[in-house]
């Protein structure tokens, strides 16, 4: 598992349950290596700003993880970690590599509003 | 006021954690500005097999103790904050971060270190992630049985090169001198590598594709021929630059834009200190880093005592 404080999906029944249950929701697909680990902990630092969005992470690993890594939207993706932000269960951006925490700010702001 | 510190630290890696642990366990009121993750570089580094005493740790990991250790002697740390303004040169020193949030403090110890350094070649920003990597251990399993290009003549991009022949089926390296800065030992590994091959004197000026990175324009430097080759992946390992770009025109720094210390990690500026990969100096490792940042604690406390006469719990 990985070593965040951010919720873990585990299996292919986390993911449909965490995006059944939430309209905004951002993954981290990645493992303790040195692109992932601080996009970890924006999202850490994140999460205490944005209560209307759900912040996860995902084992890149691990075999359930291919509902992230074979997403169409990552097909060209060759960077750690896998970023991926759903809202109402549809995929509205994807990143690969490491992005900065303004980086991400932009994005949830431009795709899930303040 | 809540904002006032005796000191602030402005990068939370080897050197400046350290020093927030010393003055912190010294009562000096202390403040850890870092823009990015904290742990700096040491977070890039998978495995630490020389830091005294821990026989093998990863980087993230030593990063982590150290933060807490900071934290538990009352150290503050903000990370992932932008400096948006600093006024060094006046008695009481004055940080602002994300243009909104003031800090000020009697002294301050800059050890925000360095990274990576980039090309600065059209296209390279967009392909970041589709095909160009600055992490050959992160990334080099998506390029299994593919052909890539290491662009550097170091330590790590000789090592790197090598290691990577592990996935691709082929390893151009590229270099702009006609010789290799890196150890003879990793030279030899990788020119008896047979799928390693090597552009000498060579720069890419050019990175292309649609949705991924598929070729690169490289320009001979001798002749200046351009020729294209098609690619899935370059890897970008030519080494560090120091973070000091906010320190210009303040504070003394050297021909490489390394920040001029005394013995004590003392600055032109009375009353700022530097410490870590950012000082001009030879080696630069986590032991250094720790060291320098050991040192412009203490010196930094002195100064902060003499300031305000009190007693001091080193
Ligand atoms: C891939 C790799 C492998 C390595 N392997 C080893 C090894 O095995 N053993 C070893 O001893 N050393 C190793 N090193 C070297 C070692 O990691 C560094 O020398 C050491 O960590 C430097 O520490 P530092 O605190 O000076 O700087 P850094 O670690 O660079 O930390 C600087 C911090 O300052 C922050 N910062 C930068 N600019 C600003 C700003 N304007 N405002 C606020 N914050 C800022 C950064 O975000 C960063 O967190 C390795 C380095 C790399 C890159």
């Amino acid at each position: 598992m990985l070593q965040t404080n951010l919720t873990h999906v585990a299996s292919l029944t986390e993911h449909t349950e965490l995006l059944n249950n939430n309209e905004n929701v951002m993954i981290c697909c990645g493992r303790m290596g040195p692109m992932c680990i601080p996009v970890y902990e924006s999202m850490e630092e994140l999460e205490n700003e944005y209560s209307n969005i759900k912040f996860a992470d995902m084992e890149f690993d691990s075999p359930d993880a291919k509902v992230i890594r074979e997403l169409p939207e990552c097909r060209n993706f060759a960077g750690l970690p896998f970023v991926v932000y759903y809202k109402n269960g549809k995929v509205v951006k994807a990143t690969s590599s490491i992005q900065s925490r303004d980086q991400i700010t932009e994005i949830l702001d431009e795709k899930f509003g303040k | 006021m809540q904002n006032n510190y005796d000191v602030i630290i402005i990068g939370a890696g080897a050197a400046g954690l350290t020093a927030g642990i010393y003055l912190s366990r010294a009562k000096v009121k202390t403040l850890i500005l870092n823009e990015g993750a904290v742990g700096g570089q040491m977070v890039l580094t998978h495995e630490i097999a020389n830091y005294p005493g821990v026989e093998n740790i990863s980087g993230y990991e030593l990063a982590r103790n150290m933060k807490s250790q900071a934290q538990k002697f009352g150290c503050k740390i903000r990370s992932n904050i932008k400096i948006t303004d600093i006024q060094l040169t006046e008695e009481i020193k004055q940080v602002t971060i994300n243009n909104k949030e003031t800090f000020t403090s009697d002294a301050v110890i800059i050890s925000t270190g360095g990274k990576s350094r980039t090309i600065g070649a059209i296209g390279e920003d967009k392909f970041k992630g589709l095909g160009i990597s600055y992490c050959a251990t992160c990334d080099g399993d998506f390029f299994q049985d593919k052909e890539i290009i290491v662009v550097g003549g170091g330590n790590s991009a000789l090592e790197e090169a090598v290691s990577l022949t592990k996935y691709a089926s082929k390893v151009t390296v590229v270099h702009q001198f006609d010789h290799f800065q890196a150890f003879e030992h990793y030279v030899e590994e990788a020119r008896n590598n047979p799928k390693i091959n090597f552009k000498m004197d060579s720069e890419i000026v050019e990175f292309s594709g649609n949705e991924k990175l598929n070729a690169v324009r490289i320009r001979n430097k001798i002749s200046g021929d351009i020729s294209e080759m098609n690619i899935d992946g370059v890897f970008i390992l030519i080494g560090y630059v120091p973070n000091t770009e906010m320190l210009r025109g303040i504070i003394e720094l050297n021909g490489n834009n390394e920040i001029k210390v005394d013995n004590n990690m003392a600055t032109n500026i009375p009353g700022v200190y530097a410490a870590g990969d950012s000082i001009a100096k030879r080696f630069r490792q986590v032991t250094t880093a720790v060291a320098d940042g050991t040192i412009a604690a203490l010196s930094c406390a002195e100064y902060v005592h003499n300031n305000k006469k009190e007693p001091l719990e080193v």
